[in-house]
């Protein structure tokens, strides 16, 4: 037994890490919410040639994958670097073209989006209202209440089972400048039939641990960041660093990413058994909570500053916000855990009641 | 002991019948801008001509010489109506205070009616980047030269001071006495000669504060507070209001409070018990705030630092209840609304009026008489 990332896999995860230190991701996101989104087009085609998105296409269509370990290597840096852009929804939507059994879509898509010539957004309502970044996404697809409707019996099959290229509606602004939400419109039905409701929940699961793994990424930036301006920053004679007010509070956020980590990548190994709708939201739960509680520390500690647009690192405090309630709140997760520990029986085919969303 | 509030229920009244009549039916633009600051201006005119801008103050500034209890009243009605921030705060609640305290009977009669009607609205210039937390490291200096002093430095994150007209603090008269000493309270305008403003945009862009420059600025004699050399005496006169009931009255908890028990009834799953039970215990908290308000009004000793203890549990119930109401939002909780806006602006809460880091270290050692930690 070896639970920990092999040499390879950590050289990919330092790979991206230079590769994203290089680009300058805090110019690459201000663009991006000032819907400049060049630069990071060019940056997701770097990423690409990384060979990131081709982890979750599988083999067959042209990609590498399904390699979720490396997939949450990869997402831990794309949060570290707070990558702008519908990162998790492509990968989600690889997933969810890779399960339909629509050789038409899937054949047209799944080798565009391992290639990086694909931008992919993706709402799953209610669960996922909103599709990110859809203006400048190549394909938007949608499947209605296919989420939410398996926990509630006695509605299941009732929609969930038709996936539609959708229309986005106006953007709605949020807390984090980068992440523009789309509403989505009806479109034409691409395919339809149970297979689209099973694709859909796998879907939600990946996209979710995605998404836990770029918190926990957000989550050591910030504890990093802020370590650093707490041995700089002065005040009475001393580092505020010196302060145990701010060892301890400093410290505490360790605590909650270092027993973080374990959750995302347990989940990761426990892709395709019976147990990963539960793992992934334990990761998630976990991840939302333990990257809050790192970007409240980081404005804490930083005082003033941190509270302010201009100063970079507060790209990191608004996009841990936003993330900590996208692809399912804690309190959402939690209750996912909790149904499938105490019966979680499914009609949806051994998929876990996925959360219930208002 | 008792809560009879039944003496003031006609002034109450009153409030309820004025608000009810005059609070605009939709929201003002954020006071954090251009146009909203305009329109909150406008706003305090139309509560001083109603005489309910400083219903504490002495009538001869504007006021009603309402006594604390009516005070409180005021604030419950106020925000229970859902009637605009104060754009005036942080003059009626941080300069007016050191100027009743230490202020010339000149002064009182040329500052304060205007700050009643909102014609004049200030904003605080204590902060430097040097100088947070550690104030008494200021460096900004304050020469003496014919009829007055010559400013020059920096001070930062004065709130809308990008908007504002005149601003009030701490410089340097003195720069061979130490930290706490030598130092000289100074009112000034915002657009005099010298001083330039470089606005600063909070954590969702809209320009709350600004960084001033100051280069030769010139302030009479008249502007001093208090004398000179004995700025820090009286500027530590007012934090007792910025920490105490005065800047962050109940009223604005149990108002929220509420409204997040109707974003409860609308949007709870009545099975999610975690969130039932945050709902509750914000509502809880407020109403031990506004209990506690009451005993305070209620009190014939200067309550000092204990005032830090108020800090503390105010700043983190204003987060715990905007925290609760985005988690009630699920994934709608991220974008821009009422929730948003009062969420960006909790999170300040225990970064302002002295980080709450500083006030347990008052707490701790002034109120429970632990000893000093070395700094
Ligand atoms: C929204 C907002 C509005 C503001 N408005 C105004 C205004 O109108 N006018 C004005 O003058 N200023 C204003 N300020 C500035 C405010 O007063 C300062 O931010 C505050 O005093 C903290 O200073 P700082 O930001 O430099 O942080 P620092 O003092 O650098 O503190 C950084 C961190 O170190 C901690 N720390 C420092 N010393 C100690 C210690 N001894 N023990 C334990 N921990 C310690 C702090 O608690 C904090 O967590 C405003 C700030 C904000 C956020």
């Amino acid at each position: 037994m070896k639970f920990i990332l092999d040499a390879e896999q950590r050289l990919f995860g330092e790979t991206l890490h230079k590769l994203l230190t290089g680009a300058g991701t805090p110019g690459v996101i201000r663009s991006w919410a000032a819907g400049e989104p060049g630069p990071g087009l060019a940056l997701w085609r770097s990423l690409s040639e990384a060979g990131v998105f081709a982890l979750a296409v599988p083999e067959a269509a042209g990609g590498a994958g399904p390699l979720p370990v490396e997939l949450v290597t990869a997402f831990h840096e794309l949060g570290r670097h707070a990558v702008p852009g519908p990162l998790v929804e492509t990968v989600a939507a690889a997933e969810l073209l890779s399960g339909i059994g629509d050789e038409g879509l899937a054949a047209a898509w799944l080798p565009r989006i391992a290639g990086g010539t694909a931008v992919v957004s993706l709402a799953l309502p209610p669960a996922v209202p909103y599709a990110l970044d859809a203006d400048i996404a190549d394909l938007v697809l949608t499947v209605d209440r296919a989420v939410d409707r398996a926990v509630d019996r006695a509605g299941a099959g009732d929609g969930g089972d038709e996936l539609r290229k959708a229309v986005p509606g106006a953007v709605r602004p949020s807390l984090d400048p980068a992440r523009r939400l789309f509403p989505v419109g009806p479109g034409g039905a691409s395919a339809t039939g149970p297979a689209v409701r099973a694709a859909a929940g796998a879907a939600y699961d990946l996209g979710a641990l995605a998404c836990a793994a770029q918190l926990t990424g957000l989550g050591r930036r910030l504890l990093e960041a802020t370590v650093e301006y707490a041995a700089a920053r002065r005040q009475f004679g001393q580092p505020i660093g010196a302060f145990q007010a701010v060892k301890h509070r400093l410290a505490d956020v360790l605590v909650g990413l270092e027993y973080t980590r374990p959750l995302v990548h347990g989940a990761a190994l426990a892709y395709g058994s019976p147990d990963f709708a539960r793992d992934v939201s334990a990761a998630k739960a976990a991840a939302s909570e333990a990257a809050y509680a790192a970007a409240r520390a980081a404005l804490q500690v930083h005082g003033a500053i941190g509270y302010t647009d201009e100063y970079d690192l507060s790209l990191w405090i608004r996009k841990a916000r936003a993330l900590h309630s996208a692809w399912g709140p804690p309190a959402e997760h939690r209750a996912r855990v909790l149904s499938s520990l105490v019966g979680g029986q499914d009609p949806g085919g051994g998929r876990l009641p996925p959360p219930r969303v208002r | 002991m008792d809560l009879d509030l039944s003496p003031v229920e006609p002034f109450r009244a009153e409030v309820r019948d004025w608000l009810r009549a005059h609070v605009p039916a939709a929201a003002l633009p954020s006071l954090e801008t251009e146009e909203g600051f305009a329109a909150h201006r406008a706003w305090e005119r139309e509560l001083h001509r109603a005489r309910l801008s400083v219903v504490s103050w002495p009538e001869r500034y504007g006021g009603r010489d309402a006594t604390p209890l009516e005070w409180l009243v005021f604030e419950e009605e106020y925000y229970a109506a859902g009637a605009p921030g104060r754009v005036s705060q942080n003059g009626i609640n941080l300069l007016a205070p050191t100027l009743l305290r230490h202020g010339t009977p000149e002064q009182l009669d040329r500052v304060l009616p205007p700050m009643a009607s909102g014609e004049v609205i200030w904003a605080q210039a204590w902060s430097e980047p040097g100088a947070g937390s550690d104030l008494a490291a200021l460096r900004a200096t304050a020469t003496r030269t014919d009829g007055g002093w010559l400013l020059n430095g920096q001070k930062t994150w004065s709130s809308r001071a990008a908007f504002a007209d005149r601003g009030f603090g701490p410089f340097r008269s003195d720069p061979a006495a130490g930290r706490h000493h030598g130092l000289t309270y100074l009112m000034f305008p915002l657009d005099a000669e010298g001083l330039t403003r470089r606005p600063i945009g909070r954590i969702d862009g809209k320009p709350a504060f600004a960084e001033l420059f100051f280069d030769d600025v010139f302030v009479p004699d008249s502007d001093v507070i208090g004398a000179p050399g004995e700025g820090w005496r009286v500027a530590m006169s007012t934090t007792g209001n910025e920490r105490g009931l005065t800047l962050r009255s109940p009223g604005r908890f149990t108002a929220a409070a509420d409204r997040l028990v109707a974003l409860w009834r609308e949007h709870a799953d009545p099975a999610d018990t975690a969130l039932r039970d945050r709902v509750a215990d914000a509502w809880i908290r407020a109403r031990a705030y506004r209990l506690k308000g009451f005993e305070t009004v209620s009190r014939a000793d200067d309550v000092g630092a204990e005032s830090s203890v108020n800090k503390v549990f105010w700043s983190e119930l204003d987060l715990a209840l905007h925290e609760t109401a985005l988690d009630l939002l699920g994934p709608d909780g991220e974008l821009g609304g009422e929730w948003l806006e009062g969420y960006v602006f909790s999170l300040a809460g225990p970064i302002y009026a002295g980080t709450n880091e500083i006030q347990r270290n008052v707490i701790a050692e002034r109120v429970l008489g632990l000893p000093r930690a070395a700094r």
